[in-house]
């Protein structure tokens, strides 16, 4: 199988991967045009417009709790979920921000997914600094362990661990839950750096050494610049996966105070069912944090996945 | 002794051991106590108490349990086998028709809407389809406002509409994932290949299945078997969706278990559950592994 692990993400900003043949060679794009019937015809805009039009009834669930997170009872039940709201209401989305304390929730997210990804890519780091550079004695084996204990799933391990946190006193507690999701992670990044490592110019490393670099000097100086657009894209990953966690938080983050966005918004389900559009503006709530991420890291997510989960 | 054996390893073990200890006593402590606490009866309080394998036999003729199996195949269709499908051909036509004919950027607008799902919390595009399939929901008052009111449905709530109804919203949350993949990969393709094909008159249908989807065998692999892993780890769709209603017909393993654990004090049942979705888990993590290692040599 081929494979992205070995060529980390570029990090010149360009838009499109340079792997593309229609920008590596312009010229041929050129000619390409002219021999393969590459033109623009009438069925070729049929079907842009059919994509087009299956692309926006994709999202149409969420243009649908746009639209209606901004409209009063009265106005949904006289005019359907479809019609432009009569007046921009932004009462409904306030009132939701207000009960379920949907500052405190951000924070605790920011929060929770900083720590995890500071946990994760540390680990990560260090595993596979020992495994990919060091050439530790075991380090297949530490490898299989390591994508063993990543595919676990976690109502296998959730009880245990909810046991155990309420008899160390981590139950309820913002720490532990980070501590434990970053672990949870550090088995993928640490999978993910060993492939990248593994092929890393060892020249590089003789010679620092012969300059009397010690471990920690070429780990610092050498392989963390060098390998930072993997670690860069580990980060948006670990980040994400983070934020959309759901069954841990659930058990193990059960007061209010210590909820997460996913958490806080879906205990408010069922709870207002007499508001047919307040659970609108909770999912409008729920939605908009990614997708302000999506559209910042958007490059980093579409290309840092196919380095992930080729193999 | 190590250390005038091996000069050139031991000073990393350091780097190994607060993350190999770390994942041993979060992760892998609790999947053996979740192992013991299947072969007990335990409520969570007290001494658990050793009863064997019973709590396995228990699950053989729990009708809940084969309905969680039966419905984590249709998840599986719905987050595996379908958007695979699809995401091959909507791959194959925006990198190789709409790409080529209309540009990339018209293609990364398309790629981006159709991977925003990804993105998004489960819990919340639960919550958001939860909404919308509502009795009061969006689809209902459509079809109210368009006067087809008789075809209004609770669209969650009915045994027979429940599992198809996640199935698609599973699919729409999957598709962008095979998606992205399938086009990353397709770059691989030597565009003179597709060149020489369509001088010979191969048509665009026969270029996919000739051309596009051998090559995109090691990515359909790859979606096929961790989308499958994922499937039998579904909890929170399920959670917000449905609660595994009604009756059982939206039931999953990861929810069925969670129900012992957490809302009958049956933590050794809960546990034979979780245990039986775990070895299924690594089974076949462990089969697509010994097969990379056999392909890689």
């Amino acid at each position: 199988m081929t494979t992205d692990i070995t060529t980390p993400a570029p990090t010149s900003p360009r838009p499109h991967p340079p792997a593309h043949p229609g920008h590596a060679a312009p010229q041929r794009k050129h000619r390409d045009r002219r021999t393969t019937g590459s033109r623009r015809s009438p069925g070729s805009y049929a079907v842009v417009a059919a994509v087009t039009l299956f692309v926006l009834a994709f999202l149409a669930p969420f243009l649908v709790i746009l639209l209606n997170s901004f409209k009063t009872s009265a106005d949904y039940r006289a005019n359907g979920s479809l019609s432009w709201p009569t007046e921009w209401n932004w009462s409904i989305v306030s009132e939701v921000w207000e009960r379920v304390d949907f500052t405190q929730k951000l924070v605790n997210s920011v929060q929770i997914s900083l720590g995890v990804v500071l946990i994760a890519v540390v680990l990560a780091l260090f595993n596979a600094y020992a495994i990919g550079i060091g050439r530790v004695r075991w380090r297949t084996a530490f490898l299989v362990f390591f994508l063993g204990v990543n595919v676990l799933p976690q109502e296998g391990l959730v009880y245990p661990i909810y046991y155990i946190f309420k008899e160390m006193g981590l139950y309820d507690g913002k720490l532990g839950y980070t501590i434990l999701v970053g672990i949870t992670y550090s088995a993928f990044g640490t999978y993910l750096l060993s492939s990248v490592f593994a092929s890393f110019p060892r020249e590089l490393i003789e010679a620092a050494s012969l300059d009397g670099a010690g471990r920690w000097t070429i780990l610092w100086r050498i392989i963390l610049p060098m390998s930072w657009p993997t670690l860069s894209v580990m980060c948006v990953f670990f980040f994400v996966w983070s934020w959309n966690e759901f069954l841990y938080p659930l058990v193990l983050l059960v007061s209010n105070d210590n909820h997460t966005v996913p958490l806080g918004l879906s205990v408010m389900q069922g709870q207002y069912t007499s508001d047919p559009t307040s659970m609108s503006a909770a999912a409008l709530l729920g939605v908009i944090p990614m997708v302000v991420f999506f559209l910042i890291f958007q490059r980093s997510l579409t290309r840092g996945l196919t380095a992930g989960a080729v193999k | 002794m190590k250390t005038t054996r091996h000069p050139r390893t031991t000073g990393y073990a350091v780097f190994l051991a607060p993350g190999l200890l770390l994942s041993l006593l979060f992760l892998v402590v609790p999947l053996v106590m979740t192992f013991y606490y299947s072969l007990t009866q335990w409520q969570g309080i007290g001494d658990p108490t050793w009863i064997g394998l019973d709590n396995y036999t228990r699950l053989f003729s729990d009708a809940d349990f084969w309905a969680s199996f039966r419905n984590i195949a249709f998840v599986i269709i719905g987050i595996a086998v379908v958007p695979t499908l699809l995401g091959l051909f909507l791959a194959a036509l925006l990198f190789d028709y709409v790409g080529k004919k209309h540009g990339d950027g018209l293609v990364s607008v398309f790629r981006s809407g159709l991977y925003l799902p990804q993105v998004i919390p489960v819990a919340v595009t639960g919550l958001m389809w939860g909404w919308i399939l509502a009795p009061e929901g969006a689809v209902n008052s459509v079809l109210e406002t368009i006067g087809l009111s008789s075809l209004t449905e609770n669209w969650l709530g009915d045994p027979d509409l429940a599992l198809w109804i996640v199935l698609g919203v599973l699919v729409w949350m999957q598709l962008g994932y095979p998606l992205v993949l399938f086009m990353s990969g397709l770059q691989r393709i030597d565009p003179e290949l597709y060149e020489a094909a369509s001088l010979d008159g191969a048509s665009w249908w026969q270029r996919f299945t000739r051309i596009t989807v051998p090559i995109l065998r090691p990515e359909v692999y790859v979606v096929l078997v961790t989308t499958t892993i994922a499937g039998l780890k579904v909890f929170a769709q399920i959670f917000v969706l449905t609660g595994g209603g009604p009756g059982n017909a939206t039931l999953v393993p990861a929810y069925f278990a969670y129900q012992n654990f957490f809302e009958r004090a049956d933590v050794g049942y809960g546990s034979a559950i979780s245990s039986t979705i775990t070895l299924l888990v690594l089974i076949i993590a462990g089969t697509m592994l010994a097969r990379q290692a056999r392909e890689d040599g």
